[in-house]
């Protein structure tokens, strides 16, 4: 046994509403509650879901005199952060030296400041990172005791327009403070379930006040990790310490998308050589949407096949609820990895033939106003 | 009269005569969650005690059913197949998995009743 676990503000509500706890990145987590997954996952997609993801790790940049904290950032990351204009949000990553993928991050200009939302399990070690390389240029501010909350689904706008009228009109990947039942909170309006939502940074001891408030509306219900995996995996996004990784590229990865076109050529990041030959040259694989052929789930580590060769590997997998079908993500060998390609997923030593196909399995659903 | 027996792995077994009907008990249901796919053996497998011989799919993770006795599989719940979701719903009842004609009713001994199983249940807290 290592440390004890550490709790979110949210610890005695969960219990409160029966979550079933596990731990999960050092923290007790609530996996399910016990309507279960698959009516969890059903409820965010058709209404309003309720996360605590206050367990991510919230971090505060704000440049020393005569510094410019975007543009010391972009020395760790591929994204395009000095054109992030104010209420403006971005995803990215830090690299390695060898393009690798450290953590993935979403970070937002206030203007003033640049926050950041790290993943739980990395954050002790990105702020290592960025305290390391950053430390010079910026004041960094870890606020790891911060709630954060995800309102996510169809009817989250209508939900949180009651507390924040203002977050209705909110464009995807925008943020903007806002003062709920008496306190700041920043709301971005963005997501891990490729559907329209919100996350909502708390101060710690107003956070709980909040979640009830948001779960008293008729149209929310709270929601834990099970269904945010099977949520995120139906909207192609990515997992970190899954399908991303130290030794994944973001151009293996499919995520080209979130380097600016000037940084791709002027480049200024960790592993920018690598990344900017696989731009030029491709990449000698990539992240590919699996179509599995009847029931069977092919789960992370299941091999891919072609003619009895390996090509590749599984990275994620399950069952969508919303398909009512298995489906996966995976890594394959470029010369395999056009859409359309039938390949076998190894599922307990038995081939299950599987199509390669374009993802989001299911269509993404951003309000962009 | 039936008689049900329990392993530890919380497989049930319902014998009648020398056909025993096998699935998972009410508290696998429940640390499993929602079942998505169940994969039985096929009819005429001979399995031996304790062989890995069915799959359970919940949204989370595959499982492994073990068979609680040996003997041949006679019969699978092809319904399982459209609506995994029976062995949430009765674990116990139409959420059945597989039959087997036992090769030996002797293996029976060594498994719980109702108040030993619930017993063990009790004792995982």
């Amino acid at each position: 046994m290592g440390e004890p676990l550490k709790r979110t503000p949210l610890y005695d509500l969960h219990r409160e509403l029966g979550a079933r706890l596990v731990p999960f990145a050092g923290y007790e987590m609530p996996v399910q509650y016990p309507t279960g997954i698959l009516a969890e996952h059903a409820h965010t997609r058709t209404a309003a879901g309720l996360f605590d993801v206050s367990h991510m790790g919230q971090v505060r940049f704000t440049a020393k005199l005569g510094q410019n904290a975007a543009k010391a950032l972009e020395t760790l990351v591929p994204g395009d952060i000095a054109g992030l204009q104010p209420g403006q949000q971005r995803y990215t990553q830090f690299t390695n030296q060898t393009g690798g993928i450290l953590d993935d991050l979403m970070v937002t200009s206030t203007g003033d400041h640049l926050l950041a939302v790290f993943n739980a399990a990395c954050k002790e070690s990105d702020l290592a990172h960025v305290q390391k390389h950053l430390a010079a240029a910026c004041e960094i501010e870890p606020m790891f005791s911060r709630g954060l909350l995800a309102l996510q689904g169809p009817q989250a706008a209508a939900v949180l327009a009651r507390f924040a009228p203002q977050a209705a009109t909110m464009k995807f990947m925008t943020g903007a403070f806002f003062v709920i039942d008496g306190a700041r909170c920043y709301i971005t309006r963005s997501g891990y379930t490729g559907g329209d939502g919100y996350e909502i940074s708390t101060p710690a001891d107003a956070t709980d006040a909040i979640a009830r408030k948001l779960l008293a509306a008729p149209e929310v219900k709270p929601i834990g990790l099970g269904a945010r995996d099977s949520l995120r995996l139906e909207a192609g996004l990515c997992l970190y310490g899954h399908d991303i990784d130290t030794t994944t590229t973001p151009t293996e990865a499919g995520l080209l998308w979130s380097i600016g076109k000037e940084r791709r050529i002027q480049g200024g990041f960790p592993g920018a050589a690598i990344i900017q030959r696989q731009i030029a040259e491709g990449a000698p694989r990539k992240r590919v949407g699996l179509l599995p052929d009847g029931k069977a789930i092919a789960r992370e580590g299941a091999e891919i096949a072609l003619a009895g060769k390996v090509v590749g590997k599984v990275t994620s997998g399950g069952f969508s609820p919303t398909l009512g079908r298995a489906v996966a993500m995976g890594y394959v060998e470029r010369a395999h990895s056009a859409n359309g390609t039938k390949v076998d997923l190894v599922v307990r030593g038995k081939p299950v033939p599987a199509e390669i196909v374009p993802m989001p399995f299911v269509k993404h659903a951003y309000y962009r106003g | 009269m039936a008689d049900t027996k329990y392993t530890q792995e919380h497989e049930w077994i319902r014998v009648e005569g020398d056909v025993g009907t096998i699935g998972i008990t009410q508290y696998a249901q429940e640390q499993l969650g929602d079942v998505v796919f169940v994969e039985v053996p096929q009819a005429g497998r001979t399995v031996a005690k304790g062989e890995a011989c069915a799959v359970v799919e919940s949204v989370k993770a595959a499982s492994d059913i073990y068979a609680p006795v040996s003997g041949e599989v006679t019969e699978a719940n092809a319904a399982l197949a459209d609506s995994p979701g029976d062995v949430n719903a009765e674990p116990m009842g139409k959420g059945w998995f597989f039959k087997i004609k036992l090769a030996d009713k002797a293996e029976l001994a060594g498994l719980m009743d109702d108040k030993a199983y619930d017993a063990f249940v009790k004792s995982l807290g």
